[in-house]
């Protein structure tokens, strides 16, 4: 008996988009509140007749490995998953899966709002294929891990989302299923139930599990994982050591010179009203630029559409290390003058201009995301590594002396020194 | 915990995962292995429905009887419609009871997969657990008002007939019928969602071609045999011939058709389902 835990062969998943989904638009207007947004439609209503969303994959994972998934949005990481976990079916090729498989990308599917959380834990448990004497023998353990001991009793819909999220991953975490699926779980929760997440995994992963972990976050997969898949337009383009895939992956698609424009497939239907348009690295001379001076200011330009007027939005970067740590956000509408000004934004083309002042950054690689969003109400439009750059150092404090300095931020600091006693 | 070694020494089940093609199987194991959860939303579904209402579960009674009090009162009454020699009240809600679990059954099965929506595109399971959980969540309802049958029975002193054992024989076919045109309507919900709209009109409609407020009996001989091409028509006839005696005798070849159209219904219903269950995730 071999041990693999997956054996992938040519997997191909088409979505057609056809009559069926014609119609379907034509419903989903007239009755508008019925549908709510489906990263699966998205990908559909960005063509006009079908769509691989996964082609002609192959690979294998053994069992105890824990397989890194990288790639954009879109990418067809997601669609990788509902196939290995059953949700839908290939449309060629096949898959053997050996043992459960648990995912913890369906944390608290099926809760119940108006259910207990004790209800909800035995309901839950047994969505997530569990028997019922086996989550009675793990009831006080789940209990225990999800913290929520005193509400146990109380609806669910009375908890706070933060009691909710943690009831819900204690149970999904304590299926043990012999292959683990997890899917950005990390992007949710508070620092401390992301702390929670990883520590399970890596439990999981020292038990000899399998576990696929998607994520965007690089740091994390360097963490957890030993290999590493690349996907890109839904095929395999790359499965290699976690570090090599990692730089492969963060060093791939950024040949565009300073800027980066979106592609209508790579902007999702629930984008909406907010249409991006072109990211820019600019440097103190006014040009596109993909590398920049240390020394010299520069900006981060975002151009995007507004089709109709959107309340409280905000369009801001983020600015990480190409390992993935992140070294700040920043939103157009941070000042509250500003966000007074903007409460409402009316339709048309913009430019949110971000500048960067002189003697800020290191040198290195850095990539910049991009996020629109109205606070608390809605995310339009994000894209976590939408281009990336070069700082080159010349001429900052310091270089005269050869050595690379640690860290991202290079500031030109005010230093005195006072003698305090002559000898 | 277990570790790596219990998972090693555990027989670990292989699945193959791939395009199905025709018809598929009928997924009778899966369906065991999720026995469970059968009955975990079943009972999930049973504990929601009545939640924040003010009369909860009298409202398992009180449907029905108040229909049964305006028939009553306007087809009786009024309209002196025969009731088999029944006294009316008696007669309808006889038939309503069934109805109910009918009617309740299509339409909380057909809107049972775009409702869990959720719960489809995100995690595998035998989809028709779904419409099957929540037809029988509808049985208890049934029960419900079945006792307060059996209480109107002890008031107009009526004794159920030596043939009261057949009673769950057309109970299950009820639930046949049900199942099957539950099984169409979700499956088809899921593409075309003009089922919502259809729904309530289809089972007003099915109302009137069911002997519920006036006895088979009134249909034309020559047009009964199409007459029980409706299976609800042999179950409320045969709820009222086993347990109240009504002078109709014993069901005979209508009984045939109509288990024999439930039975169609079932069956298309669940090739119908299965066929399209691949593509639910992906349509919901």
């Amino acid at each position: 008996m071999s041990d693999f835990a997956i054996r992938a062969e040519n997997i191909g998943k088409r979505y057609r988009l056809g009559e069926t989904v014609g119609n379907y638009s034509t419903f989903r207007e007239s009755m508008a509140g019925w549908f709510r947004r489906s990263s699966k439609k998205d990908i559909e209503q960005a063509s006009d007749d079908e769509l691989w969303a996964l082609r002609n994959l192959n690979f294998e994972v053994n069992q105890g490995d824990v397989l890194g998934i990288v790639g954009r949005n879109g990418a067809g990481k997601s669609t990788l998953l509902k196939v290995l976990s059953r949700v839908t079916e290939p449309t060629e090729g096949y898959a053997e899966i050996r043992g459960r498989v648990g995912s913890l990308l369906e944390v608290g599917t099926g809760f119940h709002p108006e259910l207990t959380g004790r209800e909800n834990i035995f309901l839950n448990g047994a969505i997530l294929g569990m028997k019922r004497a086996e989550i009675s023998a793990k009831f006080d353990e789940i209990v225990d891990f999800s913290e929520v001991e005193k509400f146990i009793d109380t609806p669910v819909k009375r908890y706070s989302s933060g009691m909710y999220l943690r009831l819900a991953f204690a149970v999904a975490a304590h299926l043990e299923p012999e292959i683990l699926v997890v899917d950005e779980v990390l992007a949710v929760g508070d620092a401390e139930f992301q702390r929670k997440c990883i520590g399970k995994m890596s439990d999981v992963a020292q038990q000899g599990r399998t576990v696929l972990f998607v994520s965007h976050n690089m740091s994390a997969i360097l963490r957890l994982t030993q290999e590493t898949m690349v996907i890109n337009k839904g095929r395999m383009v790359m499965r290699a050591p976690s570090a090599q895939a990692v730089d492969y992956y963060l060093s791939q698609g950024f040949s565009e010179e300073g800027s980066r424009c979106w592609d209508a497939d790579e902007i999702p239907a629930s984008a909406g009203p907010f249409k991006p348009i072109e990211l820019r690295v600019v440097n103190a001379q006014g040009n596109e630029a993909s590398t920049v001076r240390s020394v010299e200011p520069c900006s981060f330009e975002v151009e995007y559409e507004i089709s109709e007027p959107i309340t409280g939005l905000r369009v801001g970067l983020y600015l990480m290390s190409t390992r993935g740590e992140y070294i700040f956000t920043s939103f157009d509408t941070d000042e509250p003058e500003q966000y007074e000004a903007m409460t409402v934004r009316p339709a048309g083309r913009y430019v949110s201009r971000c500048n960067i002042p002189a003697d800020m950054l290191n040198e290195g690689r850095y990539v910049i995301g991009v996020n629109a969003s109205s606070f608390k109400i809605r995310r339009y439009f994000h894209d976590e590594r939408a281009l990336a750059f070069n700082v080159d150092a010349a001429g900052a404090p310091g270089t005269h002396w050869p050595e690379p300095r640690l860290g991202p931020v290079r500031p030109r600091l005010d230093w005195k020194i006072d003698m305090v006693e002559q000898k | 915990m277990s570790t790596m070694k219990d998972i090693q020494e555990a027989e670990l089940p292989l699945t193959l995962l791939k395009p199905s093609k025709g018809l598929g199987s009928l997924q009778l194991r899966d369906l065991w292995q999720y026995r469970e959860l059968i009955y975990f939303m079943t009972w999930r579904n049973l504990k929601v429905r009545y939640k924040q209402t003010l009369l909860g579960a009298s409202w398992a009674v009180l449907r029905p009887f108040l229909t049964m009090v305006v028939f009553s009162i306007f087809f009786g009454d009024l309209a002196e419609v025969p009731s088999d020699g029944m006294p009316y009240p008696i007669f309808s809600f006889a038939a309503l009871v069934p109805w109910g679990l009918f009617s309740d059954a299509v339409s909380v099965g057909g809107r049972s997969l775009v409702q869990n929506r959720h719960m489809i595109t995100k995690i595998y399971f035998p989809r028709v657990i779904l419409p099957l959980s929540s037809i029988l969540a509808g049985l208890v309802d049934f029960l419900i008002a079945f006792v307060v049958l059996i209480g109107m029975m002890v008031f107009y002193k009526i004794t159920p007939t030596a043939n009261v054992w057949t009673l769950p024989l057309f109970l299950l076919l009820a639930l046949v019928t049900a199942t099957g045109v539950g099984l169409w309507l979700a499956a088809l919900n899921v593409q075309y969602r003009d089922v919502a709209y259809i729904t309530p009109f289809l089972t007003q409609f099915w109302l009137y071609v069911t002997p519920i407020a006036y006895p088979a009996s009134m249909v034309p001989d020559k047009w009964q045999l199409i007459y029980s091409l409706n299976p609800m028509a042999g179950v409320v006839e045969g709820f009222r011939w086993a347990l109240l005696g009504t002078e109709q005798g014993a069901p005979g070849p209508q009984l045939v058709v109509s288990s024999v159209v439930a039975l169609v219904l079932l069956v298309t219903g669940y090739a119908y389902f299965r066929r399209m269950e691949r593509s639910f995730a992906d349509m919901v």
